[in-house]
């Protein structure tokens, strides 16, 4: 009778075999359709050519200044978005102040906010009927339709990564180890470089490379506020974009098909992020309960 | 933690509250910068949409936002995001249940490779849809003769948007999913339910939460989307042009006035989505919160 029923117990908790197969091939065949699909047209549509026409479309000087630029933009946007990130996470995660859950709501807006909404505002802000329009006119500064225009834009669209992936990190790691490093004489910042960051290191490259990744990538924003002059203000996702408007099919997609690597070998950096962080969230739940009493409870941290 | 050993009602030891000593340095310096860098990014840029709003009359700022074309935008927009989000719903409920419950080999690859569309640059993932579906591509040959059109209108619209949201769904789902206790489906089939039975009375409401969370990022996130969508959306005024597309093409003509309107509305409606969502997930965590105790 008891064995019956712990057999029916396990039986009900999974569904007939045929069902199983069916629902994984569907999952499947959606995931081929949606995901694998797209990825294998854009290697394709690539090499239609072959390799040669491949090389050439890459070699072109306006693709390079595409290159260029691109890899410009996320080396200062990402930097900046990562200082803000762990500032941001460190007094959301570490304290309690009145307004926190008000910040944090501010924080995410950038990803509710469509992209093109995003170029329009700095369109706005610094373009010529903006409001230091005139001013940046007079003393010959272009921001808007130059360089620092598409910087500002990729770094709003990018702002939330970093700091939203770091928040509940650090909010669930909890101050003990922090204190402990307090108590025992460290300072603010050794309290952060020997203790904080090694705590935080799989999080921070998990949110640098996502943010990285839509860096590079952003279209909606940057095609706003660049004005698409070749070889000057062109990223790669607008390169992508004039190379097909103009049926330069191949060159399209040979652009293109870097951004896609580029977004598989951000996706495998970030699968092995993910798995690190787990196996050490595993490793930090098997440790003894630090409550009954703290002073161990930070030692052991520390010792760790 | 210390309130689960108390009685009811008891009111916890005032001096059982460790967290307002703070004895961690940096408050000021971070919060201080935290507060400078998100004006400067984003309060003061935004607030400058808002400014540009109030120049315009009302009567200016009522027919930038409801003409003609820009009515049928929202439309569309909307309607199409709102199918693209209940696809997702059902396709990013069914991978999430098949990466948590069931085996298979190349599972780890499958997993990793549901954030494609995070990763992807949304131009890449317009024209790379748009070569598959158009009529001389993959997909786009065989459904061609049989009168099926998915690119350069509305439905290609509709795929764009189910590709840049799926992850939102599986994302939300999967860790629910995998924290749901087993034991409470043992318990249903032990009473006698129904494999159905246990899945649609006991599984399914402890996932409705995660599953409306992510049907609404994945909306919001489709409402603001453009880049993905100009390539595949063949852009005909009143039957394929979507808001975002308004906004740029306001914006070459150089009528800033109707751009910043049109984004205005835009704003505040992805404004709403985001406390909706937020009002989900504190809901999502209180029912999370309830089930372990």
């Amino acid at each position: 009778m008891n064995q019956n029923n712990i057999r029916t117990a396990q039986r009900g908790t999974t569904e007939a075999p045929w069902v199983r197969y069916a629902l994984t091939g569907i999952a499947l065949v959606f995931m081929f359709l949606f995901l694998v699909l797209p990825l294998a047209a854009v290697a394709t549509e690539a090499l239609r050519k072959g390799w040669d026409a491949y090389a050439e479309a890459l070699r072109e000087p306006d693709a390079w200044s595409a290159i260029r630029l691109t890899f410009i933009t996320a080396l200062v946007a990402v930097p900046l978005n990562l200082v803000f990130g762990v500032a941001a996470a460190w007094c959301i995660a570490k304290y309690e102040f009145k307004g926190k859950s008000f910040l944090t709501t501010l924080i995410d807006l950038p990803f509710s906010v469509s992209p093109v909404v995003a170029g329009l505002i700095y369109v706005l802000v610094f373009g010529a009927q903006g409001w230091f329009g005139p001013w940046l006119a007079e003393h010959d500064i272009k921001i808007v339709f130059a360089v620092p225009g598409i910087i500002l834009a990729t770094i709003f669209v990018t702002f939330p990564f970093i700091a939203r992936e770091l928040i509940p990190l650090m909010q669930a790691q909890g101050n003990d180890e922090e204190q402990a490093a307090q108590v025992l004489g460290a300072t603010g910042w050794q309290t952060f470089w020997y203790v904080t960051l090694p705590n935080i290191k799989w999080g921070l490259i998990y949110g640098v490379i996502l943010c990285n990744a839509r860096a590079m990538g952003e279209f909606g924003a940057v095609s706003v506020v660049s004005g698409h002059i070749r070889g000057q203000t062109n990223t790669m996702p607008l390169h992508v974009e004039i190379l097909y408007n103009e049926y330069q099919s191949v060159a399209a997609f040979a652009v293109a098909s870097l951004l896609a690597l580029l977004a598989l070998v951000t996706l495998a950096i970030k699968s092995v992020a993910e798995w690190r962080m787990e196996s050490e969230l595993k490793a930090l739940a098997e440790l003894p309960p630090e409550r009954p009493t703290p002073a161990r409870g930070a030692t052991a941290g520390i010792a760790n | 933690m210390t309130s689960a050993v108390l009685p009811h009602g008891a009111v916890p030891p005032p001096v059982a509250r460790r967290t307002p000593v703070r004895v961690l340095p940096g408050f000021n310096l971070t919060l201080g910068f935290t507060v400078f860098y998100l004006c400067l990014i984003v309060l003061i840029p935004l607030s400058a949409l808002l400014f540009k709003t109030f120049t315009l009359t009302w009567p200016q700022f009522w027919e930038a936002v409801t003409g003609p074309r820009v009515l049928a935008s929202y439309r569309l927009t909307f309607g199409a995001s709102f199918i693209a989000a209940m696809v997702n719903v059902v396709f990013g409920l069914l991978v999430a249940w098949v990466l948590v419950r069931y085996s298979f080999p190349g599972k780890k690859i499958v997993d990793a490779l549901v954030d494609l569309p995070f990763a992807l640059p949304t131009a890449v993932a317009g024209i790379s849809l748009t070569a598959l579906l158009a009529g001389n591509g993959w997909i786009g040959q065989f459904l061609e003769p049989h009168g099926i059109q998915l690119a350069f209108n509305p439905n290609g619209i509709v795929i764009a948007l189910i590709f840049i949201g799926l992850p939102f769904v599986v994302r939300t789902v999967q860790p629910v999913l995998e924290d749901a206790e087993k034991e409470l489906e043992e318990a249903a089939t032990c009473l006698g339910a129904t494999r159905w039975q246990t899945f649609s009375r006991v599984v399914f409401p402890s996932i409705a939460p995660a599953l409306l969370t992510g049907f609404a990022m994945a909306f919001a996130r489709a409402v603001g989307e453009y880049g993905s969508v100009i390539f595949i959306a063949g852009n005909m005024p009143m039957v394929s042009e979507i808001t975002p597309l308004i906004i740029i093409s306001k914006l070459e003509q150089y009528d800033y006035a109707g751009a910043t309107a049109v984004a205005t509305v835009m704003l505040v409606i992805s404004f709403i989505l985001l406390l909706v969502i937020n009002g989900l997930q504190s809901w999502q965590r209180k029912r999370s919160a309830g089930n372990t105790q």
